[in-house]
C-alpha cells in the first residue's frame, strides 16, 4: 500500500518536473548531494566552471544542504521563475529581467545581518540583492593597432574608427542587440548617457561589423586576430583572457563605463528558505569582499574602473523597466538596425 | 471623592496637569501621523502625477498607428523616494498599447489626473490615470495611461515620522509632567511656608502674621489673625480677671490678719491663742497665694510688652536675697551669696520676681538651720543664677512638669504652696530667652535650679 503511494508520488513528481521542464532550457546541470534531506535548487546564468568553487566552499561550511545546480540563459531564468518552476535562489546577469521578477511579485523578501550591510544601491526592496559588478569594457588585440594612438574617449574612438576604415572594416565585434539580453542592457543605458553611442553604433555599421551573442566568442575571435576590437565586453570574462593571451588588452575609455550588477532572488516559489538565505548571505558576503577566498566573480567592492569612472553601476529601479517595455524595445531596435545595419 | 478630598493638593494639581498634557500629546502625535502620512501620499501622488504626464506626453500618432516612448525619467523618478514596485498600462480603449494587461485605474475623462487606491495582485497600489486623445488617421482616440505604485514605502516614511513623533510626545509629557510637578510644589510653597510659619510660634505668641503671601492665603491669614486677636483678649481678660480677684482677696486678708494679730495680743487663753495662730497662718497661705496669682498675671502682662534694659544681676540678686532674708530667719536658714559680674538686658522686675519665686521655694522646703546657696556666675554667653538648698530636692520624677501650673513635687506633704513658684519663673526667664534648669545638687541631697538668661 505504501509502496504504491510512492510509486504514485514518484510517477506525479516525475510528470510534474517534466512539465515545469518543457518551459524553460537549461544549458547545464549538475547535483551536490548533502548529508541532510534538503536540497537547494538554484538556477544561475553563471557556467558552473565558474561558479562552482563557491558552491562546494558553500557545502564545506553546509555539509547538511544537497545543491541542485542548473545554468541556463538569463532569458530562460526569467522564463523559468514566471512559469513557477520551484527553485530556492535565482542568479542571473540580467538586472533588467531579474528587476521585472521582483517588481511582479515573483521574489520574495529576505532581510539579514549580511544584507542590512549592503549598500543601497546594491539591493532593491529587501528583494534583489545585487552579489557584483561588472563593467562593460572595450577588449583590443594590440597587433591591429600598432603605429595608431590609443583612443581615451568615446569621440575619439570614433574617429580613429572613422579614418582607418580599412584597418577596421570587418573587424570590429559587438552584441547582436537582437540575441543578447546583456548587450541590449549595455547598449540602452549607453544610449541614455551618452549620444556617441549612436555615432559609435553608426560608424561600426559602416564598418561592417561583426555581431555576437556572447562575450566568450567576442573574445576568442579578438585573441585569434579575427576583430580588432570588440565593444562591450563583459570585464571580468575579459579579465579572466588577458593572462592567457598575449597582445589581449583592455581599452580603459575615461568618458564613462556601464557597470553590470549580477543579482540574486529568492523566487516567491522557494521551498528551502532557510538554506537559499544562508547561500544568499555567503554570495553577498563574498560579493562584499568578506569571503575567506577569492571570489568567483567581481566582487562588488572592487569597483576601480567603476569608481574612477563618472557612472556608477546601472541603477537597480523601476526604470529598468522602461526598455523592456515592448514599445520601447520595438523603437530602439529600429533604431538600432537603422544605425548599424547600414545597406 | 472622598478620597480624592483628602489627597494632597499637589498629588491632584500634578495629576490633572498630567492627564491634561498626555491628552495633548496624543493630540498632538495623531495630528502629526495624520499630516505624515497626507504628506507623504501627497509626495508619492505628485511623483505619480508627474510621471505618468511625461509618459502621456510622448504619445504620437505615425501612419495611423499610435506610439509612445516611456520616458527614462518618468521611472528612474519613482524609484527616487522609495523601492516600492512600479505598474504600468497604457491603452486606447480596451485595446492595451503596453505595460500590465490586467491594471485597472480610476475613470478618466480627457486632461484629469485622478488617483485612487486599489488592489492590484497581492497588494495595495496608489493608482494615478491620465487621458490625452490623439488624431489617428483623421480619427480622435482617447489614450488611458495608468501608473501605480506600492505604497510600503509611503507608509514606511509615515511610519517612522509617527515613530518620532511617538517618541517626541512621550519625551514632551514627561518633561511637561515634571515641570508642572515642579511649579505645583513651587506654587504650594507659601502654603508650606505658612504651615511652618504657625508652628514655629511659641505657645503664647499670638502677635498677628504680618507676613505677606499671595493674595488667595490672604483670607486664611487674616482669619487666623482674627482667631488669635480673640484668643489673645480671652487670655488677657482671664489674667486681668484673675489679678482683679486676687488684689481684691488680698486686701481684705490683710485687714483679717491685722485684726487677728491684735486679738491674739487681746486673748488670754491658750486654746484660742492656738485659733487665732491657726487662722494667722491660713490667712498667710492666702495671701501668698493670691501675690503669686497676682505675680502671674504680672509675668504674663510684662513678658507680652519686654523691657529691654540692661540690668546687673549681681545687684538684683543682693536686692532680692536681703528682701526674702527675714523669713528665712523665722527659720534660721542662712542664705549665702557668692557673686561675680554679669549683665542681662531685660526687665529687672520681672527677673526680680523669677529669682524670688525660686529662692522663696527653697528657702520654703529648707529645713530649719540649713544654708540656700545663691551664685551668680557668667560664661560661654550666658548668666546663670544658681539655687541651691539643703532640702529633700525634687524626687526621681520628671522635672520638666514642675514648672507647669499648680503642679507641686512629690515631697512636699505638710507644706503650704500654690505650684505657680517654678511657672513663674520659668515664664520669667522664657520671655528673655533664657530657661529654667531643675536638677539635685551636688553636693548633699537638696535641690539645685539654675535660671539661665543670655548674656548682655
Amino acid at each position: 500500500m505504501r509502496l504504491a503511494y510512492l510509486a504514485c508520488g514518484l510517477i506525479l513528481s516525475a510528470l510534474a518536473s517534466m512539465a515545469t521542464a518543457q518551459d524553460y532550457e537549461i544549458e547545464d546541470r549538475r547535483a551536490y548531494p548533502g548529508t541532510g534531506a534538503a536540497i537547494l535548487r538554484v538556477i544561475s546564468t553563471a557556467d558552473l566552471d565558474v561558479f562552482e568553487p563557491f558552491l562546494l566552499r558553500f557545502q564545506a561550511d553546509n555539509p547538511e544542504v544537497g545543491i541542485d545546480y542548473v545554468t541556463a540563459s538569463s532569458a530562460e531564468v526569467n522564463r523559468a521563475i514566471r512559469g513557477g518552476a520551484v527553485f530556492d535562489l535565482a542568479l542571473s546577469s540580467a538586472m533588467d529581467l531579474q528587476f521585472t521578477l521582483a517588481n511582479d511579485g515573483y521574489a520574495q523578501s529576505y532581510r539579514s545581518g549580511v544584507t542590512d550591510t549592503l549598500p543601497d544601491w546594491a539591493r532593491w526592496n529587501d528583494q534583489l540583492f545585487a552579489f557584483t559588478a561588472e563593467p562593460a569594457v572595450i577588449v583590443i588585440n594590440q597587433a591591429h593597432f600598432v603605429g595608431l594612438v590609443l583612443p581615451h574617449t568615446r569621440a575619439e574612438l570614433v574617429t580613429l574608427l572613422r579614418d582607418n576604415p580599412d584597418r577596421f572594416s570587418g573587424r570590429l565585434g559587438t552584441y547582436d542587440l537582437r540575441a543578447s539580453g546583456l548587450g541590449y542592457l549595455f547598449a540602452t543605458q549607453e544610449a541614455r548617457s551618452s549620444d556617441a553611442y549612436w555615432r559609435l553604433t553608426e560608424v561600426m555599421g559602416r564598418l561592417d561589423a561583426r555581431l555576437y551573442c556572447c562575450s566568450s566568442q567576442m573574445i576568442d575571435d579578438v585573441a585569434a586576430g579575427e576583430l580588432a576590437l570588440a565593444y562591450n565586453v563583459l570585464g571580468s570574462y575579459a579579465q579572466q583572457r588577458l593572462d592567457r593571451d598575449e597582445g589581449l588588452t583592455i581599452l580603459p575609455l575615461e568618458d564613462f563605463a556601464n557597470v553590470m550588477l549580477r543579482t540574486a532572488l529568492i523566487p516567491a516559489t522557494a521551498v528551502e528558505v532557510d538554506a537559499a538565505g544562508a547561500m544568499l548571505d555567503a554570495l553577498l558576503r563574498e560579493g562584499m569582499g568578506q569571503g575567506t577566498a577569492e571570489p568567483v566573480l567581481p566582487p562588488l567592492q572592487s569597483r576601480g574602473e567603476a569608481d574612477q569612472s563618472p557612472f556608477g553601476p546601472i541603477r537597480l529601479g523601476p526604470a529598468l523597466m522602461v526598455y523592456l517595455d515592448r514599445l520601447n524595445r520595438e523603437s530602439f531596435l529600429e533604431a538600432w538596425d537603422a544605425a548599424m545595419v547600414q545597406q | 471623592m472622598s478620597v480624592l478630598e483628602t489627597w494632597p493638593i499637589a498629588r491632584k494639581l500634578t495629576l490633572f496637569l498630567a492627564a491634561i498634557v498626555a491628552l495633548l500629546a496624543l493630540v498632538s502625535w495623531g495630528m502629526v501621523t495624520s499630516f505624515a502620512r497626507e504628506a507623504a501620499g501627497r509626495t508619492q501622488d505628485n511623483i505619480l502625477a508627474a510621471s505618468a504626464t511625461s509618459i502621456a506626453e510622448t504619445l504620437r500618432s505615425e501612419g495611423g498607428q499610435v506610439r509612445l516612448e516611456l520616458p527614462y525619467a518618468a521611472f528612474s523618478m519613482l524609484g527616487a523616494i522609495s523601492e516600492d514596485r512600479v505598474f504600468h498600462r497604457v491603452a486606447a480603449g480596451d485595446e492595451v498599447l503596453t505595460g500590465y494587461a490586467d491594471l485597472q485605474g480610476p475613470e478618466v475623462s480627457p486632461g484629469e489626473v485622478r488617483f485612487a487606491t486599489l488592489p492590484y495582485r497581492d497588494t495595495s497600489v496608489r493608482v494615478v490615470s491620465v487621458m490625452r486623445v490623439i488624431l489617428s488617421d483623421g480619427e480622435a482616440v482617447p489614450i488611458t495611461v495608468t501608473l501605480a505604485q506600492t505604497r510600503d514605502g509611503v507608509l514606511g516614511i509615515a511610519a517612522g515620522l509617527s515613530r518620532q513623533a511617538a517618541v517626541l510626545s512621550v519625551g514632551v509629557f514627561l518633561l511637561a509632567v515634571g515641570l508642572s510637578a515642579v511649579a505645583v510644589r513651587a506654587s504650594l510653597r507659601p502654603l508650606n511656608t505658612m504651615a511652618q510659619f504657625v508652628a514655629a510660634r511659641g505657645p503664647s505668641d499670638l502677635r498677628p502674621f504680618r507676613r505677606r503671601g499671595p493674595p488667595e492665603l490672604m483670607p486664611l491669614v487674616s482669619a487666623l489673625n482674627r482667631l488669635m486677636d480673640r484668643l489673645g483678649a480671652s487670655i488677657r481678660r482671664s489674667e486681668d480677671f484673675i489679678a482683679e480677684a486676687a488684689h481684691r482677696v488680698r486686701t481684705p486678708l490683710a485687714v483679717v490678719r491685722a485684726q487677728a494679730e491684735i486679738a491674739l495680743h487681746s486673748v488670754e487663753e491658750e486654746t484660742q491663742k492656738q485659733t487665732l495662730r491657726r487662722v494667722t497662718r491660713a490667712v498667710d497661705d492666702s495671701s501668698r497665694s493670691a501675690s503669686q496669682l497676682l505675680d502671674h498675671a504680672m509675668v504674663a502682662f510684662r513678658a507680652d510688652n519686654l523691657a529691654r534694659a540692661r540690668v546687673d544681676l549681681p545687684a538684683l540678686a543682693a536686692s532680692v536675697v536681703e528682701a526674702l532674708r527675714p523669713t528665712a530667719e523665722m527659720k534660721d536658714i542662712d542664705i549665702a551669696l557668692s557673686l561675680s559680674d554679669a549683665d542681662v538686658e531685660g526687665d529687672a522686675i520681672l527677673l526680680q520676681n523669677a529669682l524670688r519665686n525660686v529662692l522663696d521655694n527653697a528657702i520654703k522646703y529648707s529645713p530649719a538651720e540649713t544654708t540656700v546657696r545663691l551664685s551668680v556666675s557668667n560664661g560661654g554667653g550666658e548668666a546663670r543664677m544658681i539655687v541651691r538648698d539643703e532640702g529633700p530636692g525634687f524626687g526621681d520624677g520628671p522635672a520638666a512638669h514642675l514648672t507647669e501650673r499648680f503642679r507641686r513635687g512629690e515631697k512636699v506633704e505638710g507644706i503650704v504652696g500654690s505650684g505657680l513658684g517654678l511657672t513663674i519663673a520659668e515664664e520669667a526667664l522664657r520671655a528673655h530667652g533664657g530657661r529654667l534648669e531643675l536638677g539635685q545638687s551636688t553636693e548633699g541631697s537638696g535641690a539645685c535650679v539654675w535660671l539661665i538668661l543670655p548674656a548682655a
